[in-house]
């Protein structure tokens, strides 16, 4: 089914804070901004794909957004896959399209962690709290450990990633932070539970998101403007704990990203840009790794010797990504796929052609991989 | 003890990790191995991963394990550990296979290493008995009197 559903419209919310805004009401904005990018009616509408807050869970989350912006649809509801979810969603809808149960799907996600409640950022890695394991942080710098003692990696090249997310917010107005951050300050960013710092850790941000999915016959008869086609998508679930698991430097990202570089009948070298889920420093590189752009334990050999940069062989996190532009898990970066994809990126990769996007949730538990066309 | 200090969050028991706490309050570190399989794991669980078997009996650890990776806590996120910071959190693999999440006691982090070998120490935590981890083998520094060292491997 490569190419033949197309992400038709995109839109989001401000990004930053929304003080005392709710969840359901962001996403009607970035769900209304997504219908009117793809000029469709909201009552064609017949599928809804909600990600629900990492904030706070709600039963029946997805039936209150339904509600909220009015319809009533065929096939919807939430996935629990943390940050994977934007991109596992966007491929159930595009399945649901191909086998007929809706025609026009809209996946959304919204959450006020910045002006509501940080918990879930502290949480109990229960039931092991009387150790002192705390915060989704120190998961990942249980795999950043890892990583450097096992393949040398260094914190400098951690700090590249973020220096590269950073480059590419400086020129996006829609980007949260756009002060350039220089390696020197990245060193004397103080550690948060190390070998992790604080500027290895993402923003925490408020905003919705949403696209808008048809087929690409549907997106002809209505004159989409710019449809881009959805040549592939896979998932991988690493899902057992950190301590639980054999290895803690690769991922099951690996398996989704064959799963979608063989729908789409592409290889990681015909792809021009990459949008990699960027919680904290490490998940970029061991993406890279995953996904084949590089051998294992050359993630950070790969970032900080300059093959990420807008003249390389792989830009990636162009918009700034969740360091820079918005720490949304995730759907901003579909959103930044899709700009690209149209030729319209703030930080425009210039003749880009094909884009991966990935998503992913938990401690590197769950992941998604997504990949793009050029507009038709 | 200071009273005013808020207490470290205990670990739930149920019936299935009864046993487990039981032993540690009596010395000793356990995990489940299959009867069916053989295959040995932590924490409790009613079946075995690999055979589905819900056939386990408890066996004890030798107490030697070795260091996958570990972290170094500079921000509490709970008031209980404030006073503690910086401190060590690592994944450890006991000799005997299982995994868990555990402290690195009276060592240096700076001079840990992955694969290294631990042994095992058991504290209390609020009067509930908890496994810790310290290096095997003294350090270097331990032969010129490093006293976290030596107290490590006493
Ligand atoms: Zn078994």
């Amino acid at each position: 089914m490569r190419g033949k559903v197309v992400i038709a419209g995109i839109g989001h919310t401000a990004y930053g804070a929304h003080e005392g805004r709710s969840t359901v009401s962001m996403h009607a904005e970035a769900i209304r901004n997504a219908l009117a990018d793809a000029g469709v009616e909201k009552d064609s509408v017949d599928g809804l794909f909600v990600k629900f807050p990492t904030s706070r869970f709600e039963f029946m989350y997805g039936q209150k957004v339904a509600e909220a912006i009015g319809v009533q649809p065929r096939i919807g509801g939430v996935w629990d896959q943390g940050g994977a979810a934007n991109i596992a969603m966007i491929s159930f809808a595009a399945m649901a399209i191909e086998a007929g149960q809706c025609e026009i799907a809209v996946v959304t996600f919204a959450d006020n962690p910045k002006t509501g409640s940080r918990a879930a950022l502290a949480k109990p890695m229960s039931p092991d709290e009387v150790f002192g394991w705390f915060g989704a942080v120190g998961g990942y710098a249980m795999l950043a450990r890892r990583h450097m003692e096992q393949w040398g990696t260094t914190a400098d090249q951690l700090g590249a990633v973020a220096i590269n997310a950073r480059a590419n917010a400086v020129a996006n107005p829609r980007a949260q932070l756009r002060k350039p951050l220089t390696l020197d300050a990245y060193r004397d960013s103080r550690p948060i539970v190390a070998p992790l710092r604080r500027d290895d850790c993402c923003l925490v941000s408020d905003g919705g998101a949403a696209v808008v999915l048809m087929s690409a016959a549907r997106a002809r008869t209505l004159a989409v403007n710019a449809p881009i086609p959805i040549l592939g998508f896979g998932q991988g679930q690493t899902s057992w704990n950190v301590e639980q698991r054999p290895d803690l430097t690769s991922t099951c990202a690996a398996s989704a990203a064959r799963t979608a570089f063989a729908m789409a009948g592409l290889e990681p070298a015909d792809i021009d840009v990459a949008q990699l889920y960027d919680c904290f420093t490490i998940v970029p590189i061991v993406t890279l790794e995953d996904y084949g752009f590089c051998p294992p334990g050359r993630g950070g050999a790969f970032v900080a010797d300059g093959g990420v940069g807008l003249d390389r062989p792989l830009p990636i996190n162009t918009s700034g990504g969740l360091m820079s532009e918005t720490g949304m898990p995730g759907m901003q970066l579909v959103i930044e796929g899709v700009r690209q994809m149209r030729g319209t990126a703030a930080v425009q990769v210039p003749g880009a052609r094909t884009c991966v996007v990935s998503n992913q949730g938990g401690i590197m538990h769950t992941h998604s991989t997504l990949v793009l066309g050029e507009a038709q | 003890m200071n009273i005013d200090l808020p207490a470290v969050p205990l670990p739930e028991r149920d019936a299935l990790s009864a046993p487990y706490w039981a032993a540690l309050d009596a010395g000793r570190h356990v995990y489940q191995r299959c009867t069916a399989c053989a295959h040995a794991w932590l924490p409790a669980r009613g079946e075995c991963p690999r055979c589905l078997s819900a056939h386990s009996r408890w066996e004890t650890a030798s107490g030697a394990a070795r260091l996958i990776s570990w972290v170094v806590y500079h921000t509490a996120f709970h008031p209980a550990f404030k006073e503690r910071l910086p401190y060590t959190v690592a994944v450890v693999e006991l000799r005997e296979g299982p995994r868990l999440i555990t402290n690195i006691i009276d060592s240096d982090p700076e001079t840990l290493r992955i694969d290294q070998p631990l042994r095992l120490v058991i504290e209390r935590e609020s009067g509930v008995a908890v496994p810790r981890y310290a290096v095997a083998v003294p350090l270097v520094s331990a032969a010129v009197g490093d006293v976290r060292a030596v107290k490590a491997f006493r």
